[in-house]
């Protein structure tokens, strides 16, 4: 029988239409490659009982010929959108009881179009890292090599679908945290544009940045979940009242004469060779594919990670705030309100996340407010005035994911924070756009771990995101499955 | 000019009033659950206000409408665009842990409250008008040990009017606070109730010498809830700084609390920690833009404001200025005064109004509403009197029975046997009897004495017991006495 636990999510759906196979025999396979998978540590909470009810729901669904979009395929979703009735943590202590007593509206989408949900992944907590070792629940190994992190924050999301232990993961995207562990580990994320999908319901880091989407094996793969989880929703004002197109029928395979930019400022001196070499390869690619490639500058670029770091601290100081100790928090008293708040919020938050509060604490505080944050939101505008003039003049913009492969956890823990965030430099400027970017594995580096590039494309035009990846992707030939280093 | 008379020079007042008007809507600003008051404690709360992970607010429409109308009834600008701002501060029952506001761009700006006092009327300026959500309540006397929460109230929109430090007495503060409550309440945006909280004042205020004309140091004085504490708590505040003063003290920028059993105020406990709400644009919410279409059709459909409606009175009814801006000080009375208006002489049911009607309630503390005298039923009587059914005289005593059974004046008229006689043979032989009584008056009258004619018209008044016409016994005693 098929390896059903390697399928690409257009295969499985493929064999569940022909009748090959049932959504109870993929979700049985995906549950025993989830139990021998713990060693990377990927899931916060499996849910293999409601899994496999689901997947029994969907076989009679199936039968009864009212299908979704996704139907039948097991997922999985990150710890940061709530799940009713299911734990929900943000990968932090301080929700480590947390049960929602409501959905979120992509999670509610994905389960519309058919999914079965195999559990809730793991995260630096609260999103807050690129690693997935800020977590409470210990960190997320990258399946590529064990020693490895697996990027973040959505790192448990990109090492449950690299390893096969779900065929797609909902991550979600502030300053790169789908696109850089889809680099680090091999798969394809996208970041879709902001206010493409709703964030109701998914715990909010920084609100005007924050966005959900897809990390699944294949370009079309994300395509078609996206397709699932993207859409207008009465709940949240900053979602697009707009048409979602069908992305898959936007891949022709055919990205002739589409202009391709390549901007300067994302090869500083000192670039890493294996990105370099990477990055030049699907330059290559994209050319032999007949796309035209164009130099250009995104002048600004230089500016997005002091710019990220103020605007995304700043609403993340405030967004947190809510959890307190007086609702449903974990809770440790105190002799008066203020110490209620004190040894709760002390105990309740890892050392990132009080970093960040603190640095968010500081740049909206009387005095520092418009050196900071007003200035910072007038570099925002001048880093989304770079993507519009560049998109006057090209279709589309390839850049590197990250500005290296994977890290180990060891090397990680010896940097200063502040270095650790220059991870972030080719992700943020994407964010602060507000502008939709994939990120797909391309190549490996020297020492045979995956490097992925991204595609940046016009606001709501995730087609010609779509389109241009998979022609990469055709061309690397990357396999997006690792050598499986399981338990 | 209201001074206060101190030890070593007259002092005058600086006020200005930052007044939180609840919105008028059945739901909440930002949650779309209910926004009624009373309900039990935490029935009327959504995920929303209890400040749940991943909650997202969505703006009330209608909270948006009742402010543009607000701001028309201030004679203010309307901001086509305005945005919401984070206020962040902890508190038990905030449970976002800030309070959703409109710093930097309130939905209206400048604007206007005509105000009248015994001086005349002045114009009051406001600052603006910024739409918020309100916060819960701690309610922290039913537990020696615990604090509870009532999130009920977390997420109700709240108006929050602030005027410019245009007023100088505790009168003129008093009459601004009830003509904006005139106001918010002729336009339906908030039904000023200052008893139950959904009309709540704060009042800065500062003294200075007359003559001087800085600002000086002003205290912040919370939770004010009611336009007779209002007046009070400024009377108090004033005499408090002139004393500092005058003592060599100074006073500094502080929030007190008044405290109306004890006719003072105090300072509130001072946080160690200054507040700095670190406000900031709420990336959850759009900025409003609202369109000229828009606002002009909400202004084609504003209902009449107070200060119309006392012009309308002054220029078409004929009242005072005096007259017209009390009929019109708030809803209530001045639709009681137009209904009874109906068919009647405007000024003379005006006098009825605020001469026998008002004195009754005012002495039992009733409102216009609670009236047991219906406005149609004082029109009625003061028709009585028009069509000289009965005198003006006998309406007294009808209004009194009025008061007390509530009973139409016809009826009353009707059962207690008060009409008027009209019938000349009747008054003729009335005043032929008083003449006959007293021939020695007549042939006093007939030499000239003509006073003595009042004194027969007297009589004649006794002997019917009110019920003849005055004019027609005058009338007829003239014929009779030439």
């Amino acid at each position: 029988m098929t390896d059903l636990v390697n399928l690409k999510i257009t295969e499985a759906l493929d064999l569940l239409n022909k009748g090959e196979i049932s959504s109870e025999d993929l979700t049985r396979a995906h549950i025993e490659e989830m139990a021998k998978g713990r060693v990377l540590n990927a899931f916060i909470t499996e849910t293999p009982e409601l899994a496999l009810a689901q997947a029994k729901e969907s076989d009679e669904r199936r039968k009864s010929g009212k299908i979704g979009l996704l139907e039948g395929i097991p997922i999985a979703n990150k710890d940061l959108y709530c799940t009713k009735g299911i734990r929900t943590t943000a990968a932090s202590k301080i929700l480590s009881n947390f049960v929602p007593p409501y959905e979120s509206t992509v999670s509610q989408k994905l389960k519309d179009a058919g999914t079965v949900m195999l559990g809730k992944l793991n995260t630096d907590q609260f999103a807050m890292g690129g690693s997935t070792i800020t977590s409470y629940f210990g960190a997320t190994k990258n399946p590529w090599n064990l020693d490895l992190v697996p990027g973040g924050s959505s790192g448990g999301s990109a090492a449950a679908v690299a390893a096969g232990l779900c065929m797609g993961a909902t991550g979600s995207d502030t300053g790169g945290s789908i696109r850089q562990p889809a680099s680090f580990c091999g798969v394809t994320g996208i970041k879709p544009t902001y206010g493409r999908c709703s964030r109701y319901g998914i715990i909010a880091f920084a609100s005007s940045l924050d966005q959900a989407g897809p990390m699944t094996r294949s370009v079309k793969d994300c395509a078609l979940m996206l397709n699932a989880m993207a859409g207008y929703d009465a709940k949240d004002s900053t979602v697009a009242n707009v048409p979602v197109p069908d992305f898959t029928a936007a891949l022709t395979g055919d990205i002739r004469g589409k202009k391709i930019g390549i901007p300067k400022e994302y090869r500083p001196d000192g670039l890493n060779a294996d990105v370099a070499a990477i990055w030049d390869k699907g330059i290559q690619y994209l050319k032999d594919a007949g796309a035209e490639i164009v130099d250009i500058s995104l002048p600004h670029t230089k500016y997005a990670l002091p710019v990220y770091y103020i605007v995304a601290c700043a609403e993340a100081s405030s967004n947190l705030s809510r959890y307190d100790g007086v609702r449903y928090t974990t809770r440790v008293e105190g002799n008066s309100l203020d110490e209620l708040y004190e040894n709760t919020r002390t105990d309740g938050f890892g050392d990132e996340v009080v970093r960040r509060i603190l640095l968010g604490t500081f740049v909206l505080s009387a005095g520092f407010y418009d050196a900071y944050y007003t200035r910072a939101q007038r570099v925002r505008r001048l880093i989304y005035n770079d993507f519009i003039e560049a998109f006057k003049n090209v279709d589309a913009i390839l850049v590197p994911a990250a500005p290296t492969p994977a890290l180990t956890e060891k090397a990680l823990k010896e940097m200063r924070p502040v270095d650790v965030y220059l991870g972030d430099v080719f992700t943020t400027p994407a964010s602060l756009a507000g502008v939709p970017a994939i990120s797909l594995p391309v190549g490996l580096s020297q020492n045979g771990l995956p490097i992925g590039l991204q595609i940046i494309g016009k606001h709501f035009d995730e087609n010609t995101v779509f389109q241009v990846a998979e022609v990469l992707e055709a061309q690397a030939n990357f396999d997006q499955t690792p050598k499986r280093v399981k338990g | 000019m209201y001074t206060i008379k101190g030890k070593t020079t007259d002092w005058e007042l600086v006020i200005g009033l930052e007044v939180h008007c609840q919105i008028l809507s059945n739901a909440k600003v930002f949650s779309g659950a209910s926004a009624a008051f009373g309900a039990e404690q935490n029935t009327h709360v959504s995920f929303i206000d209890a400040g749940f992970p991943g909650m997202l607010p969505v703006v009330n429409k209608y909270c948006i409408e009742q402010c543009v109308k607000t701001g028309m009834g201030l004679n203010a600008k309307i901001n086509k665009y305005s945005r919401f701002d984070r206020k962040n501060y902890f508190y038990a029952d905030l449970p976002q842990g800030y309070q959703i506001s409109q710093l930097y761009h309130p939905i209206v700006g400048e604007g206007f409250i005509e105000v009248t006092t015994a001086d005349g009327t002045r114009k009051i300026g406001v600052e603006r008008l910024h739409l918020e959500q309100d916060a819960g309540k701690s309610i922290h006397d039913m537990s020696p040990t615990k604090t509870f929460i009532d999130l009920n109230r977390s997420g109700v929109g709240l108006m929050e009017i602030v005027s410019k430090p245009d007023m100088h007495s505790p009168e003129e503060a008093g009459e601004y606070l009830r003509h904006l409550r005139a106001i918010v309440r002729a336009l339906g945006t908030c039904d000023g109730n200052m008893d139950e909280g959904s009309m709540r004042c704060d009042v800065n205020i500062s003294v200075r010498p007359v003559g001087e004309t800085t600002l000086r140091a002003r205290a912040e004085v919370k939770n004010v809830n009611s336009v007779r504490f209002v007046m009070h708590a400024i009377e108090v505040e004033a005499n408090r700084q002139i004393e500092v003063y005058e003592n060599g003290g100074t006073i500094k920028q502080e929030t007190r609390l008044y405290d109306s059993e004890n006719g003072e105020t105090r300072p509130m406990r001072n946080k160690e920690n200054a507040n700095d709400y670190r406000y900031f644009p709420d990336p959850d919410l759009l900025p409003v833009v609202l369109t000229d279409e828009y606002i002009e059709n909400i202004r084609k459909n504003l209902p009449e404001l107070p200060e119309a409606k006392k012009k309308r009175y002054v220029e078409q009814l004929g009242l005072t200025e005096y007259d017209a801006s009390i009929l019109t000080a708030d809803n209530e009375t001045a639709h009681y005064f137009e209904t009874a208006c109906q068919g009647q002489d405007a000024k003379k049911v005006a006098n009825w109004v605020m001469g026998d009607l008002f004195a009754y309630l005012n002495k039992e503390c009733l409102s216009i509403s609670k009236s047991p005298v219906t406005a149609v039923n004082l029109g009625a009587l003061v028709g009585l009197i028009a069509d000289n059914t009965i005198s003006g005289k006998i309406a007294k005593d009808v209004f009194q029975i009025m008061i007390e059974t509530g009973k139409a004046p016809a009826t009353i008229v009707e059962e207690q046997g008060l009409k008027q006689t009209t019938d000349t043979g009747a008054i003729e032989a009335i005043i032929d009897k008083v003449l006959a009584d007293n021939p020695d008056k007549v042939a006093e009258v007939k030499a000239g004495k003509d006073k003595l004619k009042g004194w027969f018209v007297g009589q004649i008044m006794k002997a019917s017991q009110g019920k003849v016409n005055p004019a027609m016994a005058n009338e007829l005693l003239n014929k009779k006495l030439q």
